[in-house]
């Protein structure tokens, strides 16, 4: 149900009214220092920001992988250190559960007049965040490796499997599948895009206890172990940045990565310029007997610190109103899945909207969901190299989730 | 030296000592003892551009006001040092209780993350230490014997090591040890098995880690040692070679001897070293096949969520072991400094 009002929000906007020329907020003083993951389409809206800048009016950004390490104790300092934070579904939640955003329900009246209805995000009624793009991971496949092969593109994770084998067998491709699954976070991820895409539950009902040692834990577990039988013996370290590089050295041919960076495997890339061409865009592959993909969705936005003067609050909206503004999206419409007005889907956001599409759940947002995935992520290795059993991993992983939900004080 | 003037000459030391050292330290030990608050939380209504739905989210107003009634957070004891992350003792007993054979045991208590990491650190400790002492050592004696025109150059590139930080010099050895990397590829070739993966075996990955470690290492030793050696009495030597001492006699019998106190001292700081192994874990992206008391104190860090106290537990047992690993070292110095005085 959900995903189709994201859907219904990404093609009706096309519809909309001609964009309004945002201008930078010509008479705004004061400072503005924005933290954000750092990826093409955030590099992008804080080029934006940056050419705000005046003799009156700061912008600072800092573009960081390690934004989530940073962001609790950078707002939780008064002033804090940063007044804008970009965030994602999965990580905004602990900026809300430490209470360091500020509402932003007058400001989006005052100066919101660009954004859709969809852009904001709400909690218990009042504006938190705003969100500029929709992401998940997806299917990516070479489509000139496959029909040589005369493969059909796959829809699920075994059709994934008998295509890689038919490729091995026909010596095209040794190892011809690659995905992002190096320990850390992506590991994790891993296993929560193929748990979810079985309807699991991380939690016992109504509590914060764990429960993912059960079949589909196990499943998702040999599912894992079994798409590792197709990838290169190195594929623990390799994260999302590998995937262009592997395409474009046609040492794989099929991967599941983030649809934000799929520019960086279309024409146009200078990653993978021969692989480009040849590169197809398709909804994260499903688990057998389930009839939606195997990933989470996810949006993209940014909210404002709290600890912060009004004036500076008031300033970093009028700038990211400007950095986020519509014509971004019709300027730039390959960066990403721009959820502002004016926006019209390219190739480039096939796979995010036909996984959105097909039903793909969004990343739970319940606050002790990060403890999880870090439990997982660090528990799951001993099984992938064939050390201990797929119960023994995920026993150690509730094990681990346990004692770190414990200290954190969501179980008693 | 009179007592008034001697206080009056350490005290500056002793309070950085005081204000650096044992503060911090005496901080770590009390919040270890704490954990965080039991969390408030509400059903909410979220919108997003999915659609609304009933969430569970921590109250933040009434975090706020537990935190600022008591910032430590709660008490906790020495529930955080017992727990299954760190110490398990529950886990300990249960797994020795039901344990059919000693193998079977061992295997589940390394299962345990604390000892997993125990196990890794005391590994690498023991391994990297001495060899790095051997090698430092025997590069000091080579350089030691150059021509005085060709020592600077040497010696420069010799330090390159210890120059290079450490995460580069281990993410170098990350590209080099790639299966299509210099050092991968030449292994396929040299043992024609194309699968072959020096990052996917934990045997080959353990042996880069500690090979790294020694690289590392390695140039600090042969710095003081090559120092040391400038120091050797030369009459001792030549009156050894008039008694017709070999070069191997007069190295085993004239310049070890000498060395043995600056030996002790660096074995102590290469103990210590090693023991806190960290960037080479996290540059060569081995986290899939090592961990040491270091790296989970990071993963405890690391994230939306900080667990401070168990990162406090975990520096205080590792502060313990570095103690009981130093003990014989210690000692020693104490022997050799008393025969000195």
């Amino acid at each position: 149900m959900t995903h189709r009002l994201l859907f219904a929000a990404v093609t009706a906007i096309q519809l909309g009214t001609g964009a309004a020329w945002a201008e930078c907020p010509a008479d705004a003083t004061g400072s503005v220092r924005i933290l954000s993951n750092d990826f093409s389409a955030l590099n992008a809206i804080n080029e934006r920001a940056l050419s705000c800048a005046t003799a009156n009016l700061t912008v600072t950004a800092n573009q960081t992988t390690q934004h989530t390490d940073l962001q609790v104790p950078a707002l939780t300092a008064n002033p804090a250190e940063y007044t804008v934070k970009f965030g994602a579904n999965g990580s905004i939640t602990a900026l809300l559960t430490a209470g360091l955003l500020r509402p932003l329900d007058d400001l989006v009246a005052k100066y919101g007049q660009d954004l859709s209805p969809n852009q904001l995000i709400k909690i218990d009624g009042k504006v938190m965040a705003i969100a500029f793009m929709a992401n998940a991971e997806h299917f990516f496949y070479r489509e000139d490796v496959l029909a040589a092969a005369g493969i059909a593109p796959p829809q699920t994770w075994d059709d994934v499997l008998a295509a890689a084998e038919v490729l091995r067998a026909k010596g095209v491709m040794q190892n011809p599948l690659g995905l992002p699954y190096a320990p850390g976070w992506e590991l994790g991820q891993g296993f929560v895009n193929l748990y979810l895409g079985q309807d699991g539950e991380f939690f016992q009902p109504g509590t914060a206890l764990p429960a993912i040692n059960n079949a589909k834990g196990v499943k998702a577990l040999e599912m894992m172990k079994a798409q590792a039988g197709y990838m290169g013996a190195d594929y623990l370290s390799w994260s999302s940045n590998a995937m262009p590089p592997l395409l474009e050295a046609n040492t794989i041919a099929m991967t599941n990565f983030w649809g934000s960076e799929s520019a960086e495997v279309l024409p146009g890339t200078e990653k993978a310029p021969t692989a480009a061409p040849f590169m197809r865009l398709a909804a994260a592959p499903a688990m057998a007997g389930y009839d939606h993909p195997a990933t989470t969705i996810w949006w993209d936005g940014f909210g404002i610190a709290k600890n912060i003067p009004d004036a500076d609050a008031e300033a970093s909206f009028r700038v990211m109103m400007h950095a986020i503004a519509p014509e971004l999206a019709t300027e730039k419409p390959d960066l990403a899945v721009w959820l502002m007005k004016g926006y019209a889907p390219t190739p480039a956001a096939a796979g995010v909207i036909a996984s959105v599409q097909g039903g793909a759940p969004a990343y739970p947002t319940v606050p002790y969901m990060n403890l999880m995935h870090t439990a997982i992520d660090g528990n799951i290795v001993g099984y992938m190299k064939g050390e201990e059993t797929a119960e023994q991993a995920l026993a150690d992983a509730e094990a681990a989730y346990t004692a770190a939900a414990r200290e954190a004080g969501f179980i008693q | 030296m009179p007592h008034r003037t001697f206080t009056l000459f350490i005290l500056p030391s002793m309070l950085a000592m005081l204000l650096f050292i044992a503060l911090p330290l005496l901080s770590v030990v009390v919040q270890s003892f704490f954990v965080e608050h039991a969390q408030v939380l509400v059903q909410v209504e979220t919108c997003d551009p999915f659609g609304c739905k009933t969430e569970i989210r921590v109250d933040a107003g009434a975090m706020q006001a537990l935190n600022d009634q008591e910032p430590q957070g709660r008490f906790n004891g020495l529930g955080t040092y017992l727990d299954s992350a760190h110490l398990a003792v529950t886990e300990l007993r249960a797994i020795w209780a039901g344990a059919p054979d000693m193998a079977t045991g061992l295997s589940q208590t390394l299962n345990l993350p604390f000892y997993r990491a125990l196990l890794f650190t005391l590994v690498y400790t023991v391994v990297v230490s001495p060899l790095s002492l051997g090698l430092g050592f025997l590069i000091a004696l080579s350089v030691n014997v150059l021509p005085r025109a060709t020592r600077g150059g040497v010696v420069y590139v010799t330090l390159l090591p210890m120059i290079v930080p450490s995460v580069i010099g281990a993410l170098t050895l990350f590209w080099m040890i790639d299966q299509n990397g210099i050092i991968g590829a030449f292994l396929r070739w040299i043992t024609g098995d194309e699968t072959l993966s020096i990052k996917a075996s934990g045997a080959l990955a353990w042996a880069t880690l500690f090979a790294h470690g020694v690289w590392s290492n390695a140039p600090f030793v042969f710095i003081v040692f090559f120092a040391a050696l400038q120091t050797v009495p030369r009459d001792t030597l030549e009156a050894a070679m008039v008694d017709g001492a070999s070069r191997f006699e007069r190295l085993r019998l004239v310049t070890m001897p000498h060395l043995a106190p600056i030996a002790t001292f660096l074995m102590l700081i290469l103990i210590m070293d090693n023991f806190r192994v960290f960037e080479s874990i996290i540059g060569l992206t081995a986290t899939a096949h090592a961990s040491s008391l270091s790296t989970l104190i990071f993963f405890a860090l690391r994230g939306d969520t900080p667990l401070f106290g168990s990162a406090a537990a975990t520096s205080m047992l590792t502060v313990i072991c570095i103690f009981v690993l130093l003990l014989p070292s210690l000692r020693r110095a104490r022997t050799s400094f008393r025969t000195k005085a």
